[in-house]
Formats: C-alpha cells, sequence, structure tokens
C-alpha cells in the first residue's frame, strides 16, 4: 500500500474520478458512466505516459486545489482554455498550458483552472490512482453512490492514494495542436425509433441549429430550438438506450443522453450521435449551439475507425519541453529578463 | 390461440448498438424471446459483442464497431433468431420477504379502497402470483416484473412522490417494481422489503437478473426491523431457493 497521495485543499464544484466507464452491467440496471469527454482523457493520460484508459480526475466549472503527498508526481490537464497552476513549497508560481506534464514534488499544490471553452477539464496523474475499482472501474456515478471516491464527488480533506510513490526525471512532454473544441456540428444515425416522428421532425432536426440549455449534466443535456412532432404519441415500452441516444419527450424538444443515462428508457429516441463525435458533445456548455447532420452506418464505422488511428498515434506527436522553459519562465517573471522572447507564455522555447 | 410471433426487426442505436427488437408491447412470450436470443448470442461468442441489455421487447446488442461492422453483427445473430425460440434459460426463484401497509405501504389501504378489496385480500392476491423479471433498469438493480393480478391494476399515483424509501414495493397496471436506492417514484406502494436489490458491498451487487422468478412473503414490521438491521450491516442476502417450475 503506497502512502503516496493527492491531498484534497479545495474540492471545486464537482470533481470526480472517471475512466472510460464500467461496461458490462447494463442489464443489470448500471449506467456505464465514465469520462464526458474520453477524448480528452485518453490525451491526457498519453501526455504523462499511462495507458488511454487510466481513470483520472474529471472537473467541471471550477477546478480543485491539491496538495502532493508523494516524493513525487507527474500531471497533465486536458480542456480548452484550462490550465494548470503550480504553487511550489517554495513558494514560486508556474503555469503549465493543457495537454503539457509537469512533474511536482512532494508540498507542491496545484490549482487546476478549469476549461472556459469546454464544460469538463481533465487531470491526468502518472500510475493513475490507487482506489478500489467497483465492478471493474473507478468511474463515479453519484446518483447510485459507487466508484471512485465513496461514490461521490470530492470533498476537502479527501485523500486520493497514488499508485506511484514517485516517477521518474526526465523531459516533460506537450501535445501541441490537439482539438478539444466542443461540437457545433454533430453527425447522427437515424433511429431506432424515427418511425415515431412526423416526416416534419426530420426536417427540423437537421434543418436548425439547436442551443444547449442550461439543463445539461453528466446524464444528458436537454436542448432547445424547433420541436420535433410525434406521430404516435411519445410513451413506448421502455428499451434500451446506447450512448448519444437522442430521445424525444412530451416537450417535443430533444435530450442527447451522454455518460451517465439510464440504461433502459421509455422515450422514442429520434437519432443518436455517432461514436466519432460524442466526446466533443460532452465538453458543450448552456448557451452553445450545435447542428445535426444525417450519415449512414457505414460513415459512422469510418469516421471511428480515423478517430481510432489519430488515438493510437499519439505517443508518437509528443513534443519534449526544453528542461530550461520553466525556470526561463519564472526568471521571466520575476523581470531579471523582459523582451528578449517574444511569446514568451510559449512553454517551448526557440532555440 | 395465440398469434404468430411478429419477425424480428432490425434497428440500428448509433454505430456502436444493434437493437433486435420481437414487439412493441409488453407481453410474456416477446420477452421470454428476447432473454432466450441474449443467451443464445452470449453463447454463440460473437467477436466484438461488448453487452448485451436485454428489455421488454427487444435486446440492444452494445458492440465494438472497430471489431464488428453492424451488417457483420446483424449476420451473425440472424441464425440464431430460431434458437430463440426454443432455448429455455435455467430460471431461478427468489422469495422476498415484504411488510405491507402501515409505513412501508402507505397505499395499501388506497388500493384497497379504489379495486373494492380488503387490504388482507390485496396482501393475498398480490402474494399468489410468481412474478416474472422482464428487465431491469431505470436504477442499479431495479426490476421491472410482471405480471400481478388483473383485480389490482390502477393506473399510476396522480401526484409522483418526490422520494420513497430503498426496497419500497410499488405497483402499477399489472407491474410490480422495487426501488434499490431511494428515488422519486409514481406508482403506488404496497410494502417495503428488508432484502437490498443493490448492495455495492455485496459479491452479487444486484440481486436479480432478466427472466427471474420472484414470489413475495408477508413479514410484519418487526421481522421488517429485525432484517432490515441485517441488511445494513451486510449480513442479509437471499439466495435462489431453487429453480423455477
Amino acid at each position: 500500500m503506497s502512502a503516496a497521495a493527492l491531498r484534497v485543499i479545495q474540492p471545486g464544484l464537482h470533481t470526480t474520478i472517471q475512466d472510460l466507464g464500467r461496461v458490462g452491467f447494463q442489464h443489470l440496471g448500471i449506467p456505464v458512466s465514465g469520462a464526458l469527454d474520453p477524448i480528452a482523457l485518453r490525451a491526457a493520460n498519453v501526455v504523462v505516459g499511462n495507458p488511454q484508459d487510466t481513470a483520472g480526475l474529471e472537473i467541471a466549472v471550477m477546478g480543485p486545489v491539491l496538495e502532493i503527498e508523494a516524493e513525487s508526481t507527474r500531471v497533465a490537464v486536458a480542456g480548452l482554455g484550462s490550465r494548470l497552476v503550480i504553487e511550489a513549497a517554495d513558494g514560486a508560481h508556474r503555469d503549465i498550458p493543457p495537454l503539457q506534464s509537469a512533474r511536482l514534488a512532494r508540498g507542491d499544490r496545484i490549482r487546476i483552472m478549469a476549461a472556459s471553452n469546454s464544460a469538463v477539464t481533465y487531470l491526468a496523474i502518472e500510475g493513475g490512482l490507487a482506489v478500489q475499482p467497483f465492478l471493474g472501474s473507478l468511474s463515479t456515478y453519484v446518483r447510485g453512490g459507487f466508484g471512485g471516491m465513496d461514490g461521490r464527488a470530492l470533498l476537502a480533506g479527501d485523500r486520493l492514494p497514488l499508485a506511484a510513490e514517485t516517477v521518474d526525471s526526465r523531459a516533460e512532454m506537450q501535445l501541441a495542436g490537439f482539438d478539444l473544441a466542443p461540437a457545433s456540428e454533430a453527425r447522427v444515425i437515424l433511429g431506432p425509433q424515427d418511425d415515431y416522428f412526423e416526416p416534419d421532425a426530420i426536417e427540423n432536426l437537421t434543418g436548425t441549429p439547436y442551443a444547449v440549455s442550461r439543463e445539461a449534466d453528466r446524464m444528458g443535456i436537454r436542448l432547445e430550438g424547433e420541436p420535433l412532432p410525434h406521430s404516435k404519441g411519445y410513451n413506448i415500452v421502455s428499451d434500451g438506450i446506447a450512448p448519444g441516444s437522442i430521445q424525444v419527450p412530451g416537450s417535443r424538444l430533444p435530450i442527447i443522453l451522454l455518460a451517465d443515462r439510464q440504461t433502459v428508457g421509455g422515450y422514442p429516441k429520434i437519432a443518436s450521435i455517432i461514436s466519432a463525435d460524442l466526446a466533443a458533445i460532452g465538453r458543450l456548455l448552456p448557451g452553445m449551439s450545435l447542428r445535426f447532420r444525417i450519415v449512414t452506418i457505414a460513415e459512422a464505422q469510418t469516421a471511428r475507425r480515423q478517430l481510432e488511428q489519430a488515438m493510437a498515434s499519439l505517443a508518437a506527436r509528443l513534443i519534449a519541453v526544453r528542461p530550461d522553459g520553466p525556470d526561463l519562465d519564472r526568471l521571466y517573471d520575476s523581470n531579471l529578463i523582459s523582451g528578449v522572447i517574444d511569446g514568451a507564455s510559449d512553454p517551448v522555447l526557440p532555440d | 390461440m395465440t398469434a404468430q410471433p411478429r419477425p424480428a426487426r432490425f434497428l440500428a442505436a448509433g454505430d456502436t448498438a444493434l437493437v433486435i427488437e420481437f414487439g412493441d408491447q409488453v407481453d410474456r412470450a416477446v420477452n421470454d424471446r428476447v432473454i432466450a436470443l441474449s443467451g443464445a448470442i452470449a453463447a454463440a461468442r460473437i467477436p466484438g459483442v461488448v453487452e448485451l441489455v436485454p428489455t421488454f421487447r427487444s435486446l440492444m446488442v452494445h458492440y465494438d464497431p472497430l471489431r464488428v461492422s453492424h451488417d457483420e453483427l446483424e449476420a451473425a445473430v440472424v441464425p440464431l433468431l430460431g434458437a430463440a425460440g426454443s432455448v429455455r434459460h435455467r430460471e431461478r426463484f427468489f422469495t422476498l420477504p415484504v411488510s405491507y401497509g402501515g409505513e412501508h405501504g402507505p397505499d395499501l389501504a388506497e388500493v384497497a379502497e379504489r379495486t373494492g378489496q380488503a387490504p388482507a385480500d390485496v396482501i393475498r392476491l398480490h402474494t399468489a402470483e410468481v412474478y416474472h423479471v422482464y428487465a431491469l433498469g431505470f436504477l442499479p438493480g431495479y426490476p421491472y416484473m410482471g405480471d400481478g393480478p388483473e383485480a389490482l391494476s390502477l393506473p399510476r399515483r396522480a401526484t409522483p412522490r418526490l422520494r420513497v424509501p430503498m426496497g419500497s414495493v410499488s405497483i402499477a397496471f399489472r407491474q410490480v417494481g422495487i426501488y434499490p436506492l431511494e428515488s422519486p417514484a409514481g406508482w403506488h406502494l404496497l410494502g417495503r422489503t428488508p432484502v437490498r436489490l443493490f448492495d455495492p458491498r455485496r459479491e452479487n451487487a444486484v440481486l436479480f437478473a432478466p427472466g427471474d422468478k420472484v414470489r413475495f412473503e408477508p413479514i410484519s414490521a418487526e421481522t421488517y426491523d429485525r432484517l432490515a438491521e441485517d441488511a445494513a450491516a451486510g449480513r442479509l442476502d437471499l439466495r435462489p431457493s431453487g429453480e423455477a417450475a
């Protein structure tokens, strides 16, 4: 048992442990859960050298402050507009941009500045968390009170045990040019209950953009826009719910079902978001706009293959951050040098 | 005479799930086909199948599109449809203790009044049936069960309750549901079981599986309290009592 841990100083608004989900128990009514934006979590894991399915922290709106209680650890954040602020034990401050690793020492504190342009931010930790899985997964399902940290969001004073007591000293890595933007268009496959809707409904779904309402959480996001009229009522005998299903209840407005969705449900589902586009749906914030475009299953499966090929080659795209970079940044901050380097906020210094 | 079974429909739920639909109503024969097909697909070990989710009237097959395409999966399932009509899976039989009425079943009196029965007869009618677990969903471990006696059939409550306690046994129309966690609920509450249908501390975190058979056995409020204490301490588990006929 490792004594290494992250101590939660401030928990943030809603910080939970998530991996890629609890697969294999939906027939018992147990939702899959997992990261709302699995692409961001997987990329952050690559940056710290983890397998892509390692559990990390999912952070919403306001990030936590954590203190390192280990000889050393290595972390990276992911999320559009997110940032890691390191308050070192010696009082120095460093800013680390998303998808760049940083090695931390005992007593350092990290403040995670949550993404400004995405609903979720992730923190990946080298070696991962030494938390007991439930049904094969570390994902937290708050509504059921299980998974992650006692089935709940983090609280001040929690200690998140780390699998690694210390990490190698090596070049820090950066993943440049990686797209973490929220979806503005999502591709969908019609069905399984598109025959429960008027022809107008299909036209409305694809003809005009929808706005993300304030009712958006880990279960799903309710959209506002053109209503989608039913042709045979809005109650069906409950059937299965796939990730990204777009169900339409009596309000005639669509709801996209996400990670914490119920396993079965009784509203007709007009279409489903394709799997390659789902992570970018998880990034949507209230007020953002989304269009739908219908594709075939074959197109969806090609898109997914291309996505997975890109994800499989992420490690090869990592670039080493110059080790003197952070020190120079620190000097720059303290005005010992100034105006020498253009774009001093760029962590990769020119040769 | 039963109607000729409807041919199965294959529907896409995105690019990672295939729906095989046998009907659009709650029907035991339809559900038996769903559960049998689920067993047949599991036994066939089709590459790329990730999970099988039986519901009242359809089976959802979640799959990995990198390992199997929608069309390949459909082609692999078609030959198993015949088996789905004949294969009988091993049924498990449970007897679930329930404390009826009083604070455990706040709607017992109203159900009795609206169905023209004495409260004791409501309990007698409710415990006389062997219920079939059609599917699980809504909450972890929540069983959709049926079919209750026609004499107790009532529509849902006009005003749902915002929270009902864990273990509440409820009815609507001819269905029975038991809440594994505290939850909002729109059905009529007849009683409460001390047995936890979902307990993450237990090796079998979820008690029931699709196709199980369940009978209810009345217990006193005192027995309930004693068993509930055991359940809270993690000492109460319910084992299947044998094979259903």
